[in-house]
């Protein structure tokens, strides 16, 4: 026999990570298809039982995610404009009977190249709080995301929550996505962008790209690039002409390595502009 | 090592239940195969379709990716609990819009959008759609469906069938006859009634596109598994292990023997206990493999020294089509304008909602076959030949089917699961999985074509040549019928009186290409229609003008040199959108002159189709009687997979008779009771099967009049069990009751048969290969945004002579769903085996991808086909490709010459042209 288990408490959760190899299960919508047709033969936890990691709260400090509030319920929570790429991305994150279920966590540990929700947490400075029965680290999301399917997650650990600084929570921010169909389709490449604007000037800019590399980044040269510009229209040419060495796109069924190059810098400037004026942001499919 | 069960509480439509499942069984099984509540469909298992969706406390979940243990203590609502004993304002919308066709994505729809009604009972159009993005539907096009949403809370009266007045149902629109079950989840289909003793079977498939393979130990192997009841292969085939569409060219094993020639092809069954089989490790199956040397594209199948794929198809050419007429390289040499260019089009996935599904079993020595399909009857002979069996001894009973587009016609599991119920004497049960159906059924033919247009200086088309590869993949299945079809239809509707077509199909070892909606004729259709437009412009003449100048009419010749004499009616198409087309160019000018990033276009196409077989029989029977309780009994054999079949097919025969539409009773398209309409394909059903019954209504209606003697301008009527036959003042009542049944219980009865009239083609493809064409045209509006090379669709305007319109409700479902799929093909579709083998990344149209559609039918009424109508369910796919690249190519300045026209695909040809600037 294989095991299943529901834990009811973290530490219930974390005692059986620490006693055996186990896949977790959330929301599912990873799991069920990566599994399809196959028989289950791996020790399977489900974590839908700790009602203590599902929800959103403000710290001193932070606002902490836990690792089971679903994408819906990030939609429905009010959050500072800071947030409004991440709950732009959340309503794109597969269809609302997706949203309803899948854990924002999830989407982090699936690590796919295109999760939706990377983007819109890099600009937000996220860490992910790691906890086993022995210990708890907090990674930063750059460090925990470390390919295409693989984190920095260890035996033994389970994701518990996701941490926003509150000084990365300023600004307003703006998400856009690039895709072949209206709903329910994998990015070609998405962009989140976060900018602080004072006295009309940006004092601070987040970027960060996904589905351009096989991990989500965040763009330095266009970062420094946006800072201490006046915060209008001509934004858009800071983009079109700041370094832009972090993606690393290949060519696959949704477009060329070279059209993802291409039309990654024209989003970035779409959703920079979208940061200051609403009409100019917001999604962009087919 | 499976998972130990579990009790699991929850509530489902009110009522509380148990369970003993392991905990991880997906919701979706558990309420589908432990609760029988199948209203709850499984199209994907991955949350890509939808089509599972439920309401937990109230949210829509796709219940294929909800563990049974998730859903202990919630409220779970299914399609089975939205009625409440009468129909919801929702399902009542739904049918009075006709926003259900095939009916398998409807439940999913129905849930989604009564968790969007609750907290929104007047959504706008963008709301609709966003709440229903998560649900696929390949019929309808889906702006039925939102309309049926935005609508619901403001339906108050109890549904109105729309029933019409005797003698009054042919070009009324009353709701689908069929149509009840499908919004309540009643609806069954191929997976939806399977015997709960059946065994279930596993298809082990070829992993590669080509490979040598050979079997270790199967008796051990099964011995050693508990439960598993058998192993199957090619070595167990008792009859012919070779079956076909076309039987001259039959050529694909029902399981391979000893070598695969496609990825995905079925090489053994394994069957057992439902349980065992859900818990089954397929990967240490003793089979070996050895891969051997594959093509996939024609051009590398047709170099020299190539494996063939076929031994006795030399070249890997299964077989081409030819149509010659005129001079067409003087005409082409002669011309004062010319324009050539080459188009390549991809695989395209049916795509239905409904995977292949279906149970076998033995009644005495009778193969009774329950199962989705088109076309029955050659089920039942295909099943046959591999089995051994005489075809009196199979009887395929057709559930309801879940879509098919083409696909369905071919056998999949039919003659599998057939196997393991004669082997093993039980009941055996199959459902495709989603990744099973993509790889292992027929595709739309990728074409790599080329062709040359020339006109005169009155801008008069004077000569065509065009050629066409179609990549045939494996197995023949409808490969003839494309390579046939397409160099009859390549002119397009025009008068083009020096033409050379050539079509061929050739094999190679990608996916099996086969029928899909239009057989060739969409691909050609982007290769004529594109050049039209380079015609239009070099001749500086409006490009819809153009069209009309050079459009087929009354008493023209076609390029098979058939006279039309009557019934063309491209030109009525083409004149009613020239009001629309003015309109979308002085609408697009004056958006373009304010915009720089994004660019409008608008762009035309046309379509002709002959309906029916190609230059072969293709007759269909209808037996229609009435009972002596006084039912009208039809025998409904044209299988309706949500086009409407069986409304069209009744209403027309209600007409023929005399007698209301609501007293019908419809006999399903089972072979053991009711005669042969042929399949469902080639636009046939509502010419073919419906002429003959419009004979079958006409000779009932003969033999009544005929026993109450009295003359054909009597009126007849049926009140309860009686039939009063009133002429001038006299009138007759016969108790039905009192006259002799007949075994079926009809007092009265006729079957008739109608096969349209055609002629063979020559040498030079010269004849006449269909009574019957129809005809259409659309314009596409659209947006690009020039340096995403995205696509806006606005509107499309579609004209299309149907002759005469039965239904017209459901002509406008089959307009806007043929409309959905070509938008598919033009942008989006794009199957690559290996790679998108599932819903996410073969993309097709979303409920935000169709904009408005505004249709408009034409009918030009056709001397043969029944009350006039011609059919339709083809042609309207075909102009909306060409329509979207025209209309592409007039907003951004460039032709995507290789479809389907992705943003990479767009872009890269927008970079180009900006390079050469």
């Amino acid at each position: 026999m294989i095991r299943y288990a529901k834990p009811t408490t973290v530490d219930e959760a974390l005692a059986l990570l620490g006693e055996d190899s186990w896949r977790i299960l959330a929301g599912g919508t990873d799991f069920y298809p990566a599994q399809g047709s196959k028989p289950f033969r791996d020790n399977v936890l489900e974590i839908n039982g700790l009602a203590a990691l599902r929800g959103i709260v403000e710290t001193d400090s932070h606002w902490l995610v836990g690792a089971r509030t679903t994408w819906t319920d990030l939609i429905r929570h009010p959050l500072p404009s800071a947030f409004n790429a991440l709950k732009q991305a959340a309503r794109e994150v597969g269809s609302v009977q997706i949203q309803n279920v899948a854990s924002i966590a999830g989407n982090l540990c699936n690590a796919s190249p295109a999760a939706d929700g990377v983007p819109g947490l890099l600009v937000l400075d996220a860490e992910v709080e790691l906890r086993s029965a022995q210990a708890t680290r907090h990674l930063p999301l750059q460090e925990f995301i470390l390919g295409n399917r693989r984190t920095a997650l260890l035996p033994g650990e389970l994701v518990t929550a996701i941490r926003i600084p509150k000084p990365a929570a300023t600004g307003t921010s703006a998400f856009v996505k690039l895709g072949a169909r209206r709903y329910l389709v994998i990015s070609i490449a998405m962009v989140a962008a976060r900018v602080v604007v004072e006295n009309g000037v940006v004092s601070e800019a987040a970027i960060a790209v996904g589905s351009c590399s096989a991990v989500a980044k965040r763009l330095a040269g266009v970062e420094a690039a946006l800072r201490a510009q006046p915060a209008n229209h001509a934004l858009a040419a800071a983009v079109q002409s700041a370094p832009m060495d972090e993606l690393s796109p290949i060519g696959d069924v949704r477009g060329s390595a070279e059209y993802r190059q291409d039309a990654a810098r024209e989003i970035v400037a779409r959703a920079v502009l979208g940061t200051i004026d609403h009409s100019a942001g917001g999604k962009v499919a087919a | 090592m499976s998972i130990e069960r579990a009790d699991i509480a929850f509530e489902v439509n009110g009522a509380a239940i148990s369970v003993n499942v392991p905990p991880l069984r997906r919701l979706s099984s558990v309420l589908r195969d432990e609760l029988r509540l199948t209203g709850t469909k499984v199209g994907c298992d991955a949350g890509d379709c939808g089509a599972c969706t439920v309401l937990v406390d109230g949210e829509p979940v796709c219940a294929c990716l909800m563990s049974a243990a998730s859903a202990a203590g919630a409220a779970i609502t299914t399609v089975e609990g939205l009625a409440n004993g009468k129909l919801s304002a929702l399902q009542a919308s739904f049918l009075e819009h006709g926003a259900a066709q095939c009916g398998i994505c409807t439940p999913g729809l129905l849930v989604a959008a009564t968790a969007l009604l609750e907290k929104n009972p007047f959504p706008t159009e963008v709301e609709t759609q966003d709440a229903l993005g998560g649900v696929l539907c390949r019929c309808t096009g889906y702006r039925k469906i939102v309309a049926a949403v935005m609508d619901a809370s403001r339906h108050v009266e109890s549904l109105n069938r729309r029933m019409p007045q005797s003698g009054h149902a042919v070009g009324a629109s009353p709701i689908r006859l069929d149509g009840l079950p499908k919004v309540t989840g009643g609806e069954k289909f191929g997976g939806d009634s399977f015997p709960a003793d059946a065994l279930a079977v596993l298809v082990v498939r070829s992993p590669h596109y080509h490979a040598r393979f050979a079997f270790g130990d199967l008796d051990s192997w099964a011995r050693a598994r508990p439960g598993v009841a058998g192993v199957f292969t090619a070595a167990d085939i008792p009859g012919k292990n070779c079956f076909g569409v076309i039987g001259p060219f039959a050529d694909q094993p029902a399981l391979a023997e000893g070598f695969a020639r496609f990825r995905g092809e079925a090489v053994a069954l394994v069957a057992g206990e439902r349980e065992t089989i859900l818990d089954l490790d397929l990967s240490d199956f003793p089979v070996s493999w050895t891969e051997l040397p594959h093509v996939l594209e024609p051009r590398e199948a047709q170099a020299d020294g190539v494996e063939l794929v076929h031994q006795h198809r030399p070249a890997n050419l299964l077989t081409s089509g030819f149509v010659e007429r005129g001079d067409p390289d003087a005409a082409l040499s002669g011309a004062v304008v010319t324009v050539s260019g080459a188009i390549d089009t991809s695989y395209v996935e049916h795509a239905y909602i409904e995977p292949e599904a279906g149970y076998a079993y033995m009644d005495g020595d009778t193969l009774v076959v329950v199962a989705c399909t088109q076309a029955p009857y050659m089920d039942r002979d295909d099943t046959a030949k591999v089995l051994g069996l005489a075809v009196d001894k199979v009887r395929i009973v057709p559930t309801a089917t879940g879509g098919g587009f083409g696909s369905k016609l071919d056998v999949s599991l039919q003659p599998l699961i057939g196997l393991v119920a004669m082997k093993t004497g039980r009941p055996a049960a199959l459902a495709y999985t989603r990744n099973e159906s993509m790889i292992s059924t027929t595709k739309r033919h990728p074409a790599e074509m080329q062709a040359t247009i020339g006109a005169d200086a009155d801008g008069y088309v004077t000569g065509m040549v065009f050629a066409g590869d179609f990549n045939t993949g494996a197995y023949a299945s409808w490969g003839p019928t494309v390579a046939n079809r397409v160099p009859v239809h390549a002119s397009g509707p025009y008068a083009t009186p020096n033409y050379r077509a050539e079509g061929r199909a050739i094999h190679t070892n990608g996916p099996i290409s086969g029928a899909f909606r239009g057989f060739g004729v969409p691909q050609a259709t982007i290769m004529q229609e594109t050049l039209y437009d380079e015609l239009a412009g070099k001749l500086g003449i409006d490009r819809l003008d153009f069209r009309l100048k050079n459009c087929l009419r009354n008493g023209s010749e076609t390029v098979t040199g058939q006279k039309l004499d009557s019934g063309v009616g491209i030109a009525e198409c083409l004149e009613a959108l020239q009001p629309h087309w003015t309109r979308a160019l002085a609408d697009t000018e004056l958006f373009n002159a304010g915009s720089s990033t994004k660019k409008r276009g608008v762009g035309v196409a046309s379509c002709w189709y002959g309906c029916g077989n190609t230059s072969l029989p293709n007759p269909s029977t209808i037996k229609v009687g009435i009972s002596s309780q006084g039912e009208i009994v039809l025998h409904q054999g044209a299988v309706d997979i949500g086009q409407g079949s069986n409304t069209v097919i009744t209403q027309i025969c209600a007409d023929a008779l005399g007698l209301p539409l609501e007293k019908f009773r419809l006999k399903s398209a089972d072979t053991a009771i009711t005669p042969d309409a042929g399949k469902t394909s080639a636009s046939r059903q509502t010419f073919v099967t419906g002429k003959a019954a419009e004979r079958a209504g006409r000779a009932l209606r003969e033999a009544i009049l005929r026993f109450a003697n009295v003359s054909e301008r009597a009126a007849i009527a049926l009140d309860g069990a009686n039939l009063t036959i009133r002429e001038g003042e006299a009138t007759r009542r016969v108790e039905l009751s009192t006259l002799q049944a007949d075994a079926d219980g009809l007092v009265f009865v006729a079957e008739e048969t109608y096969d349209p009239p055609t002629l063979p083609l020559d040498a030079k493809g010269q004849g006449k290969p269909y009574a019957v064409y129809g005809y259409g045209a659309q314009i596409a509006e659209l947006e690009v945004d020039l340096k995403l090379g995205t696509v806006k669709l606005i509107k499309i305007t579609a004209a299309h002579d149907v002759g005469k319109a039965i239904n017209p409700l459901l002509v406008e479902g089959q307009i806007e769903g043929g409309i959905a799929q070509g938008i598919g093909m033009a942008l989006m579709e794009e199957y690559i085996p290996g790679r998108t083998e599932n819903l996410h990344d073969y993309l097709i149209p979303t409920i935000g991808d169709v904009p408005s559609i505004e249709t408009i039918l034409i009918e030009v009424p056709d001397p043969e086909g029944p009350f006039g109508a011609k059919g339709l369910g083809e042609h309207v796919l075909i102009p909306t490709a060409p329509a979207i690249l025209n209309a592409i190519r007039h907003a951004a300045g460039v032709l995507v010459t290789k479809v389907p026209a992705t943003p990479s695909r767009i872009r890269a040809a927008i970079r180009d042209k900006e390079a050469r600037q």
